[in-house]
């Protein structure tokens, strides 16, 4: 069987998707994307200004991408449905990464108004990709309103911290009918890996590529280590003990 | 409750004694730690500081690239009246300041705009001097109708309002409130608000309250350095913003280091408060409060402020103007102080650029905002 990874009824053959803020110069994206290959990129829509021909992020961002526009600084649904139908006006496609945060301290999604603007605007025909805190019972509204992968946090935004909600995660994974992508927290390849590895269907990076000394080397290593947990997942990750074991020690005898 | 009572409270510690007590030991403690307490905020504002000045601000940085990446957001201030009833002692737009007070007419408005957001200026800072006869909530408005033509995101830094006067502007367009308190010490806050509605501590205390209450999105504080003990005034602001985050979760309260600039009436800082003072400030800031914007004004020079970018600072404001019509009009008013910096948005851009860091210019699309925006 083919390892397909469909959003949206797109077929992608990357599972590394990659943000577009903090980076110290615009300039970079291009490089970044081809190094490491990926296909889908996410866009803050309220740093997008199509007016203005020098500081346009879009002029960055090659034709065949897909783009990801997300409602960053909304802080509530009706705020990040205005966004979305804003990125759709502006000509920047049906996908949109829905996020709505009204703690201005952890930056934690808001789940309750994440749910409202996912049904609001798969029924105006959006792809709608929500990143929220992860919660078994919410992922399962959102698959069910509509939802086209759901984005669970790995920890804070920006935070750095890793892979910290992975328990939560894993059983998103084993019950979630759509896609899980895991989206913000992970600081460094090994744990964009560990989530792949835990059978997540794809992983968002920022920050730890756009702070990093070199974005270009940091997003193609972040692109390796994502493909390698994914081949991890799909070879079976074997279990795991303190002790070392002999191969049979039980039943050897019977050879 | 209101911070006034936190204020009150926090007032009768012992900072002298404290500040003077803290050991280098504290000190490095505090740059292994994550999460800062009150104390240690204190402890970073402190004389023993000094020598490990260099070690903080590598942590200040990080921390910053980390939050907010390589990036400087840039607003432009625009004055739309110098009207002013009160008397404060270090300001040109006092009402004891004899020159022609100006006030911008809506065409006029629509000049300074035009000019403004032709240089690329998307987020815009409304300013006036305090007269409820020249600059209303209702000019305010008229203002705010005109400016959303050009810009996607307006804030207003004008006299204090109450808090259903904020909701009526938020509903015009208005995104946040800057308010500084000028001076944390109520004692030294009645020496230098001589006359006037400026004069009642406790409404303008109440005031970035009022403005998250009014569900404002942005609310940003400061005290002007070098009216009193700067160490002391920097951490009551620290405090401050922590006292409106906890109770506004949803409000970003962002902060200012304004300092004393010359300006009309000769006034000379109560206060020195050097450079050396003043990164240590910042840094104080930062390392507190990671992940609140930090606004660097143009009351600073041009050479220190690009010392500045990577310390910690999130916004600056680029080629502004302090007079009323400075955008525009030719020789229409008196500035309120000096600007250090007088490049101009090109100029800025290019030197973060050479910084390694990357003007931007849109960070919100306010409310009525055309689709094309």
């Amino acid at each position: 069987m083919k390892d397909e990874l469909i959003i949206g009824g797109v077929k992608l053959n990357n599972r590394l998707f990659i943000g577009t803020g903090k980076f110290h110069n615009d300039g970079v994206i291009p490089d970044v994307i081809k190094r490491s290959m990926v296909q889908v990129i996410t866009v803050a829509m309220r740093r997008v200004d199509l007016r203005s021909s020098e500081e346009n992020i879009m002029n960055f961002i090659s034709k065949d991408m897909i783009l990801l526009p997300n409602t960053s600084g909304a802080r509530t649904a009706e705020e990040a449905v205005r966004i979305a139908k804003l990125a759709r006006a502006a000509g920047l496609g049906d996908w949109v990464k829905i996020e709505v945060i009204t703690d201005q301290k952890y930056l934690l999604p808001d789940n309750y108004e994440t749910l409202k603007a996912t049904e609001r605007l798969v029924k105006e025909g959006f792809v709608v990709l929500p990143y929220m805190s992860p919660d078994l019972v919410v992922a399962k509204q959102l698959e069910e309103v509509g939802a086209a992968a759901v984005m669970p946090l790995g920890s804070p935004i920006g935070s750095n911290r890793g892979f910290r909600t992975k328990e939560l995660v894993r059983i998103m994974i084993a019950e979630s009918k759509v896609p899980i992508v895991v989206d913000a927290g992970i600081a460094k390849p090994s744990e964009a890996c560990e989530a792949m590895e835990l059978g997540a269907d794809a992983v968002l990076v920022n920050t730890a590529i756009a702070t990093s000394n070199n974005p270009i080397d940091m997003a193609e290593a972040f692109a390796n280590s994502v493909k390698a947990g994914r081949t991890a997942y799909l070879s079976g990750v074997g279990a795991t003990t303190l002790e070392a074991r002999a191969s049979s020690p039980l039943t050897g005898f019977l050879t | 409750m209101s911070f006034y009572h936190v204020y009150k409270e926090l007032k009768l510690f012992d900072f002298e004694g404290f500040l003077n007590s803290v050991t280098s030991n504290d000190i490095h403690r505090i740059m292994h730690k994550e999460l800062l307490n009150e104390k240690d905020f204190l402890m970073l504002l402190s004389p023993a500081v000094e020598e490990y000045l260099e070690e903080l601000a590598q942590k200040a940085h990080q921390l910053t690239v980390q939050h907010f990446g390589k990036t400087i957001q840039l607003f432009n201030p625009i004055y739309i009246s110098d009207h002013c009833v009160n008397h404060c002692t270090y300001c040109s737009f006092s009402v004891i300041n004899q020159f022609k007070r100006q006030k911008l007419t809506m065409e006029e408005v629509d000049r300074e705009a035009k000019n403004l957001a032709s240089m690329g200026i998307k987020h815009i800072l409304i300013l006036t001097g305090e007269s409820k006869l020249h600059s209303s909530v209702a000019y305010i408005k008229k203002t705010v109708e005109v400016l959303k033509k050009y810009f996607s995101s307006i804030s207003i830094e004008i006299n204090p309002l109450d808090t259903a006067e904020y909701k009526e502007l938020k509903e015009a367009g208005v995104d946040g409130v800057t308010v500084y308190q000028e001076v944390y010490n109520e004692d030294v806050y009645r020496d230098f608000h001589v006359k006037g509605p400026k004069r009642n501590y406790r409404y303008r205390l109440d005031t970035p309250e009022r403005g998250c209450q009014a569900g404002l999105r942005s609310v940003n504080i400061g005290s002007l350095l070098g009216l009193d003990n700067w160490r002391k005034e920097v951490f009551f602001t620290g405090m401050h913003a922590v006292y409106l985050q906890k109770k506004y979760i949803g409000t970003e309260i962002g902060l200012s280091l304004p300092r004393i600039r010359p300006h009309l009436g000769s006034f000379k800082p109560r206060s020195e408060v050097d450079d050396k003072a003043f990164v240590q400030s910042l840094i104080a800031l930062r390392l507190f409060l990671p992940r609140s914007g930090i606004t660097l004004s143009t009351r600073e020079s041009a050479v220190f402020r690009d010392h500045l970018i990577p310390l910690g600072v999130t916004k600056m404001s680029a080629g502004a103007s302090t007079e009323v019509g400075g955008y525009s009009l030719e020789a229409l008013g008196t500035n309120q102080f000096e600007i250090s910096d007088e490049r101009g948005v090109r100029d800025i851009c290019d030197a973060l650029y050479k910084k390694g860091y990357q003007p931007v210019f849109k960070d919100w699309i306010q409310s009525s905002c055309p689709p094309v925006l």
